[in-house]
């Protein structure tokens, strides 16, 4: 085991992987000469060359789309998104022929792509900069969409998604990227689809990914003071879904908070909680409870904003209420 | 024109002549077997166009690659794609070149270097970007065609792609020729209409990229200009972008039937360029064709189209369990 930053782990698979296959190459903006915004890229460009780490023009629906041209020829290119608010421009790309390519053509083009960068609510970010996209890419069958919430899932899920057959979403947080954790040594992968109990409780299941994770696991640790035990799931891809720890968990507690940053209406938290209704109804003892962003676009001034997402507080409160 | 005529072996035209003739009658096929229902969804014929997809796609090698839009049954027979597993596709059969999950806009051969016809105007542009950028990055010599519409050059696609190919093209990172098939109309509504440059050819002016126009209902004229443009692209690895001007006879799709959007004069004007119709002119002035070869050759695509619709009838639908294939890949 070795402690690095989310960061750090990032980089390392990008380098961990272009030098055991020439065929993944790195496409965005000002990941090159600049060094990437979140300094992701940083050095990559002197180490593999412009052919292979290409600064692109804002051009999103270009570049997006020229990546996914490229992986239909057999290439393994992983796009930075400087955001994902930026990804808007390219939505036709990312929906209408990655998503969808390979069942329009009956398995002869296939796109196997990573389009990979910070998603989430920011500091004071306001409307255009602040939001969550997790719901929006997971509603399309042909995607798959993976939000790490450690260095470690950082690593495995990024390999995994750079070495797999699919398009893949790799939804990254801001917030996360200075946090360190111990991140196995050697060759390994997260496999998607298989959700991670990172704490165990009896008395209610708190469900969730990305920064909400940390949030979970902190409110967790106080309600543990009050005699109430916490288990918390982080489910790390958000498609595929897997709902069967969810439910083994939910069978146990009988109880389930589910908490996202993103909006309320439509959300993970919405169609998660469905899931947990159509398996566990007679298992549970209290009303499912959703933690999420208020439904309005993000605010700039600050105390608007502390209002608009979901803190350690907001998440105690739904416990609360799931166990009275 | 004589000049390139001379330069064109006659069995290469009566070969062309054959192809053309096969793809216009598969396409009047097509028009009748929606009419009466076997074929859903959109149909969007290419009659009155097939010298454009004729002279480029007999341009290039057997191991270069093309995209192309929704009108795109004419591009898949002209490579050689089985007609019968094109109609099929049409028809929503098992055997069809997508096992009947593409339809009429998706037809694909990747096995013939035919990367996929897709059906949002201009949403392809990019995606041929990159696949040139690809093939140079495996170090080939192998180029990239793409055709699109006169309508897809006003998209923030046409723009983005091209300012990407001229950008990759100067470091010979971008093969791709850029062909506009220009048929006057974005449905129902003209070049004029629709762009603020209705010589669409200049577009490529503001990206660094050559370009030139041609006659698109000659396929002499197209194939002149495909085999010189091909080769530059391929020696340079640099973008070329032709615009041939061309029209369609037919409506847009099979259910724009009316087209008040154009008057009969207009199309009459047109018809009397038919590309094949220009092509029989002058191979009856070579004395390569009579009206004993002529009869041959279209009862021979006849044949081929009833063969194809047969294949399509008899052929069984897609197993429900087609359904969840091809949806993802393999697990890592």
């Amino acid at each position: 085991m070795t402690e690095m930053t989310y960061r750090e782990a990032i980089r390392s698979t990008l380098v961990e992987e272009m030098d055991r296959d020439p065929t993944v190459l790195l496409l965005g903006e000002d990941i090159g000469v600049y060094g990437g915004t979140f300094r992701i890229t940083e050095g990559l460009l002197s180490r593999y060359g412009p052919r292979r780490v290409v600064d692109t023009p804002i051009s999103e629906l270009g570049f997006i789309g020229a990546a996914i041209g490229m992986a239909m020829l057999g290439l393994r290119p992983v796009v930075e998104v400087m955001t994902w608010n930026f990804s808007l421009p390219a939505a036709d790309q990312i929906l209408q022929n990655a998503a969808k390519v390979r069942y329009f053509t009956g398995g002869q083009v296939r796109a196997p792509l990573v389009i990979r960068g910070p998603n989430g609510a920011g500091v004071q970010l306001s409307a255009q900069h602040s939001q969550s996209f997790e719901s929006f890419y997971g509603h399309f069958p042909g995607l798959k969409v993976v939000a790490p919430a450690t260095p470690a899932d950082a690593k495995g899920l990024l390999r995994a998604a750079i070495r797999g057959e699919d398009p893949v979403i790799f939804l990254e947080h801001a917030a996360l990227y200075g946090i360190k954790g111990e991140v196995p040594d050697g060759d390994y992968t997260v496999p998607f689809g298989k959700a991670a109990v990172v704490r165990s409780g009896h008395h209610v299941t708190v469900v969730s990914y990305s920064r909400m994770l940390h949030l979970a696991l902190s409110a967790a640790h106080r309600l543990s003071g009050e005699g109430i035990e916490c288990e918390v799931i982080d489910l790390r891809s958000l498609r595929p879904l897997d709902m069967e720890t969810v439910a083994a968990s939910v069978r146990r507690t009988h109880r389930a908070v589910v908490v996202q940053e993103q909006w309320r209406l439509y959300g993970a938290a919405a169609e998660i909680s469905a899931q947990i209704y159509e398996r566990c109804f007679d298992d549970l003892d209290a009303p499912v409870e959703r933690v999420t962003g208020e439904d309005v676009p993000a605010p700039y001034a600050r105390n608007l904003e502390l209002l608009a997402f979901p803190g350690e507080e907001k998440i105690i409160e739904a416990v609360r209420r799931v166990i009275a | 024109m004589e000049r390139v005529e001379e330069r064109v072996a006659v069995e290469r035209m009566l070969d062309w002549y054959r192809r053309m003739v096969l793809v216009r009658r598969f396409e009047e096929q097509t028009e009748r077997s929606f009419r009466r229902g076997k074929i859903g969804g959109y149909l969007h014929v290419y009659i009155g166009q097939e010298a454009v997809a004729t002279g480029f796609l007999d341009a290039i090698r057997e191991d270069d690659i093309f995209f192309a839009s929704y009108r795109d049954h004419a591009h898949a027979l002209l490579r050689g794609t089985d007609p019968r597993a094109v109609m099929a596709e049409l028809y929503g059969k098992a055997t069809g070149v997508a096992k009947g999950k593409g339809g009429s806009m998706h037809l694909v051969d990747v096995a013939r270097g035919f990367y996929g016809g897709y059906g949002i105007v201009g949403g392809h542009l990019p995606l041929a970007v990159g696949a040139a950028y690809a093939l140079r990055y495996q170090g080939t010599d192998r180029i990239c065609l793409c055709f699109f519409g006169d309508g897809a050059v006003n998209s923030g696609a046409f723009h983005e792609a091209a300012n990407l190919a001229g950008l990759w093209g100067k470091e010979g990172m971008c093969p791709v020729v850029f062909v506009i098939e220009n048929n006057q109309y974005g449905m129902g509504t003209s070049v004029e209409r629709a762009s603020a440059v209705p010589n669409l050819a200049r577009r490529f002016d503001a990206y660094a990229i050559p370009n030139e126009r041609c006659d698109g209902m000659d396929v002499l004229a197209v194939y002149e200009v495909a085999r010189r443009v091909v080769e530059e692209v391929r020696r340079t690895g640099r973008p070329y972008g032709v615009e041939a001007v061309t029209y369609r006879f037919s409506g847009h799709g099979a259910a724009d039937l009316f087209q008040s959007y154009r008057t009969k004069e207009e199309v009459e004007r047109w018809r009397q360029r038919d590309p094949i119709l220009l092509l029989e002119r002058r191979l009856r002035e070579r004395g390569a064709l009579d009206d004993a070869r002529k009869a041959e050759i279209h009862a021979w695509a006849e044949g081929l189209v009833e063969e194809a619709v047969a294949f399509a009838e008899q052929s069984p639908d897609p197993p429900p369990e087609e359904l969840y294939t091809d949806v993802y890949g393999a697990d890592p």
